[in-house]
């Protein structure tokens, strides 16, 4: 009985061993920086952290940028895609040192509020009403704030919401309050107005699958475009400006914050050269500029 | 589905890192867990004071909680403004490691204590009976549950490895850095690339089956 025991408990701390010898050898191949790898804090390599909205994200423009930036200023550039509600929540906490977003009333109201240092807008596009081809409820052709008029007036054909706090979803609260209507009552006018709580890809292919319409910006729309029956609907309108910005956190707000390096990137994204490839990019792919740059300026 | 296989067989690095890393952070959070919960498990089950079958009851209860919750607790600790703030463990792999130990320590330690109990009664009496004291008489249930026990540490790593809602929340799914399989797969299926997530799904499987096959091995031996 005794052989049996050890035996046994040999075979238990085998077990243990083996799990951790494995574990922490993965940990060391798995990962570039073998001292974050095993967990410890440490900051071996400075790393900046950057929340980025996910249109920005989905379209492939970071992974792009990513290496770019990594290799001019000796960093690792750490990519955290949310929508911008998430983004901004992550930058207030002092969990990311900069942010890229699209939501400008927000932004504003972020650095008024001492989080951010400033809002410095550095390339736009446009959003648009994607829809089923034989266009429901006849919108073709109105204005944005016309358009949502008349779904909310028809109420039979469906449109997809985001719904979950992103910039497009603020975009498109803004439309509904510039058409005149209390974004609650438009929340409670029917089944047809369907709150996904999802990204934007998710949310394309959902409007797809239930033949509605849906607010998208461009980049994710013609990333998503051969897989969907969904075509432009409206696609004209001041409103639709969907300006993206580079926020870096304010030391004030948050003092682990690595400012230096944030303005590092500002200074990358609106680089002459930077400019350039981000107006760019996507045009062999998809066969039109995808984004256009706006070095630092106020576009429109 | 072709093109999944293909994808496979053709050991893309950018993928092989993250299986590579899914199952490093899964393998050290299950072998943390294991040395915690079995242990503790073994006390808990060996021992007989107040309140005991309400803990076991809690443990139980907490097998079903939703691994976002888990990442929101972990979230709010270490978050910058949060009590552990300045250990700056956000959005690292060590996050997901702590997080991923909270998750299956429960699971982990609730099958030990079953696994325990499941021990036919007549094995302790004999042994007492025969003058074993307590700890050979503990050692000889722990001996007779070892394959019961083994199923909690299967259990525990297919739980760390497959979930996602945790390694999103406190890891941040960075390339390169805090990515893994089924944060990987979230973000594809997300983008449309379905057949690349059908491939990230088959790898995580296969590395289930052989880190199964492996325990088992070991344990037979």
């Amino acid at each position: 009985m005794h052989t049996n025991i050890s035996r046994m408990k040999i075979t238990i701390s085998t077990l243990a061993v083996l799990l951790l010898v494995v574990g922490s050898l993965g940990a060391l191949t798995a990962c570039e920086g073998a001292e974050e790898a095993t967990g410890a804090p440490l900051k071996a390599q400075e790393r900046l952290q950057v929340a980025t909205t996910t249109s920005l994200y989905d379209t492939g423009l970071w992974g792009y940028l990513e290496p770019m930036f990594e290799e001019e200023y000796n960093v690792e550039l750490d990519v955290l895609y949310a929508g911008t509600g998430k983004a901004l929540e992550w930058g207030q906490r002092g969990d990311v040192d900069v942010i890229t977003v699209h939501s400008k009333s927000r932004e504003l109201q972020f650095v008024a509020d001492g989080y951010g240092v400033e809002r410095v807008p550095f390339a736009y596009n446009y959003f648009l009403i994607v829809g089923p081809e034989d266009d429901p409820a006849g919108i073709k052709g109105l204005t944005p704030e016309a358009a949502f008029q008349k779904l909310m007036e028809d109420g039979s054909a469906s449109f997809v919401s985001r719904g979950d706090d992103s910039g497009t979803h603020s975009k498109e609260k803004a439309i509904w309050a510039a058409a005149g209507y209390d974004y609650e009552d438009v929340r409670n006018a029917g089944t047809w107005y369907v709150e996904a709580g999802i990204g934007m890809g998710p949310t394309l292919t959902m409007a797809h699958e239930l033949e509605a319409y849906t607010l998208t910006d461009m980049g994710t729309y013609l990333a998503f475009k051969s897989d969907l029956e969904l075509v432009p609907i409206v696609d004209e309108g001041g409103i639709l400006l969907n300006v993206y910005s580079v926020i870096a956190i304010s030391p004030e707000s948050v003092s682990s914050t690595n400012i230096d390096m944030a303005n590092n990137l500002i200074d990358f994204l609106t680089s002459e050269e930077i400019q350039e490839l981000i107006g760019d990019y996507g045009v062999e792919e998809y066969g039109m500029h995808l984004f256009t740059p706006c070095a630092g300026n106020e576009p429109g | 589905m072709t093109k999944a296989i293909e994808l496979i067989v053709s050991l893309d690095p950018e993928v092989m890192q993250i299986a590579g890393r899914s199952l490093a952070l899964a393998a050290s959070s299950c072998a943390i867990a294991t040395l915690i919960a079995i242990p503790l498990g073994s006390v808990i089950h060996f021992n007989s004071f107040r309140g005991k079958r309400l803990l076991v009851n809690i443990i139980q209860t907490l097998y079903s909680v939703p691994t976002v919750v888990v990442g929101l607790f972990v979230f709010v600790f270490i978050s910058r403004a949060g009590p552990l703030g300045n250990l700056g463990l956000l959005f690292t792999p060590a996050a997901i490691i702590i997080g991923q130990v909270l998750l299956v320590l429960p699971i982990m330690m609730g099958l030990t204590i079953s696994a325990l109990r499941g021990v036919d009664v007549t094995l302790t009496d004999t042994a007492i009976s025969l003058g074993a004291n307590r700890f050979q008489t503990a050692a000889l249930v722990i001996k007779e549950a070892r394959f019961a026990m083994l199923g909690a540490v299967i259990m525990g790593f297919g739980r760390a490895i497959s979930e996602v809602g945790l390694s999103l929340m406190v890891g941040g799914n960075i390339r390169g850095f805090t990515r893994t399989l089924t944060t990987a797969i979230s973000l594809e299926t997300s983008k449309g690339e379905l057949e690349l997530s059908i491939a990230l799904g088959i790898i995580l499987l296969f590395i289930a089956l052989v880190v199964s096959i492996v325990l088992n091995r070991l344990q037979q031996r």
